[in-house]
């Protein structure tokens, strides 16, 4: 990949709402140049897609849990883990699935309204794939860090004073 | 009777920083952006903070050897030797320091006499010429030229050079201009040194940050080891202003000379700062290339926006400084400066304080998150358009 391609990822993996000209102003390229790279990037798949960093825990009405469940699974002659990873990972409950070493296989995020929701596909949906071992269920008590933003870094302040040599 | 003062002559005859004097009108207002802050805008990396818990948790609260912690020395030797291919014994040719600062103060105090006159190059870091009148000798100032990108040249040095010069101070990537001198501007100034028999007191604290091209550092100039005393530290690429720690490298004789004055006057650097210091020389490599990354972002950002906006700007090769002109607006640099932060809310640096030549221009710094700097630049571009006519079609 070509250098200004993995700057222009590296910037917007940071903040996905700048917009193209600044990014333009901030690598010293022009407008379309840009515009130009990031279309090739989703159109390679590379970007997939511009999420927003919530954090949910600020808004009292929204309720939600998330469980991290480390999943035993039999792989499948030919095609090893790949296909019931698929099959989990088609669930709309399910927010990640990644294929680890160690102890388990799969590791699954799942996020639902209630204890009982996750509880409910677990039981209902995970454990009854035929290829599932075993299930062991965590669950997210309190989030300090998601995906590299301390989440109640209130604490912000530059603390420089103002003109300095 | 009136009071007789007692402050000595010549600390009462050092002129005071003008940066002071804007600083105090500054931290009075609200709701201010300052681009008037000669530091990173970033915490020190976490990993160099924790290394110092532990080691006060381990109990290292005393002294160190004057000149320093050896491993630290070592360290110091080696990143020297990897990053700009010096090579310096960590036991004789090293001395850390409090900051660069004292770095500074130190070398000029080791080779300056009563009577011996200094080469600072002007626009400068403000206290170079206040430094060397401390350390006794005279200040002779030239002034690097706006049309030549202030970049200073061997012909400037030979215009001033009398048989009283001792020593040079060089300053590369230079604070305030963001100038920066490559390997073949650099050559010609040494040829004039060693002509001339000078010391060169030459302050990289920069080095790191240097964005287009390769860095030479000074004393790795044919001739120039022998007589050169190379000046850095943390505060700016590793983010530690606040530790005070900085280091000097150089002949065995001068650093020696150095030391002397340090373990009389100072003691050593502070040891938890420099268990700190050795994480950052060992580990801190990812650190200060994601801020690097940062900055030059953040350079590229702001030297567009100031050019768009009217103010002409050349690209500055390194340090975290803008250097505009502002002559476009008819104002001085302290007027700009003033009017600015009291229609605007942003605070940046008359040129002028930063010497003569410096008039007529500001020094912004873009050590500052890029959500403040692109508010910053709305701001001047709306007090910049309120002060130049518009051009009728």
């Amino acid at each position: 990949m070509k250098e200004t391609e993995i700057q222009v990822l590296k910037i917007i993996e940071k903040n996905a709402n700048l917009g193209v000209a600044k990014i333009a102003k901030m690598m010293g390229k022009s407008e379309q140049e840009i515009q130009q790279v990031i279309d090739d990037l989703e159109d390679k798949k590379a970007i997939l897609g511009y999420s927003t960093l919530i954090d949910w825990a600020k808004v009292v009405e929204h309720e939600e849990v998330t469980a991290m469940v480390d999943v035993k699974v039999t792989p499948a002659r030919g095609v090893g883990f790949d296909k019931v990873a698929e099959r989990i990972y088609r669930f709309p409950e399910v927010k990640a699935v990644y294929l680890m070493s160690g102890a388990y296989d799969l590791s699954v995020t799942v996020n639902g309204k209630t204890m009982m929701d996750i509880g409910k596909f677990i039981s209902e949906k995970l454990s009854a794939l035929d290829s599932v071992l075993s299930t062991t269920t965590h669950f997210v008590l309190k989030r300090y860090k998601h995906d590299g933003f301390i989440l109640e870094d209130d604490d912000e302040d530059d603390k420089r004073i103002v003109v300095s040599p | 009777m009136s009071k007789k003062s007692f402050v000595s002559k010549h600390v009462e005859d050092l002129k005071p920083s003008g940066i002071r004097r804007f600083f105090d009108v500054a931290a009075q207002m609200e709701d201010v952006i300052s681009l008037g802050v000669g530091e990173p805008d970033f915490v020190t990396p976490w990993n160099f903070i924790e290394q110092s818990f532990h080691s006060l948790e381990q109990g290292y609260t005393s002294y160190t050897e004057n000149a320093g912690m050896i491993e630290l020395r070592k360290e110091i030797s080696t990143y020297l030797n990897g990053n700009f291919q010096l090579d310096y014994d960590p036991a004789e040719q090293v001395i850390v320091t409090v900051g660069a600062s004292q770095a500074i103060d130190l070398a000029l105090r080791a080779v300056v006499e009563p009577s011996d006159e200094v080469i600072v190059v002007e626009p400068s870091f403000v206290a170079y010429v206040p430094t060397v009148s401390l350390a006794g000798g005279t200040p002779v100032t030239i002034q690097a030229e706006a049309d030549n990108e202030f970049k200073l040249t061997a012909e400037a040095i030979e215009e001033a050079v009398t048989p009283r010069t001792k020593a040079i101070m060089l300053c590369n990537p230079n604070n305030p201009t963001g100038t920066f001198l490559t390997k073949e501007e650099l050559e010609p100034i040494a040829e004039v040194i060693e002509k001339h028999d000078l010391v060169a007191l030459s302050d990289e604290i920069y080095a790191e940050l240097t964005y287009d091209a390769s860095y030479t550092s000074f004393p790795s100039l044919a001739g120039m080891k022998e007589r050169t005393i190379l000046i850095s530290g943390f505060s700016k690429a590793f983010a530690m202003t606040g530790w005070r720690l900085g280091y000097a490298a150089g002949p065995p004789d001068l650093i020696a000379a150095m030391v002397k004055i340090h373990q009389y006057t100072m003691m050593c650097a502070p040891t938890m700062a420099q268990h700190a210091a050795l994480e950052a020389m060992k580990n801190g490599r990812p650190s200060v290339r994601d801020m690097f990354e940062s900055y030059k972002q953040r350079r590229n950002f702001i030297v567009t926006s100031l050019n768009e906006m009217g103010l002409d700007c050349p690209n500055p090769g390194g340090a975290f400084y803008a250097f505009p002109s502002i002559k476009a607006t008819g104002l001085s640099s302290a007027e700009f400066a003033e009017q600015l932060l009291h229609e605007e809310q942003v605070a940046v640096v008359p040129g002028d304080v930063f010497g003569e030549s410096g008039e007529g221009y500001i020094r912004c710094s873009y050590a500052t998150s890029l959500k403040q700097l692109d508010k910053a630049m709305d701001r001047m571009k709306r007090f910049v358009e309120s002060r130049t006519p518009k051009t009728v079609s």
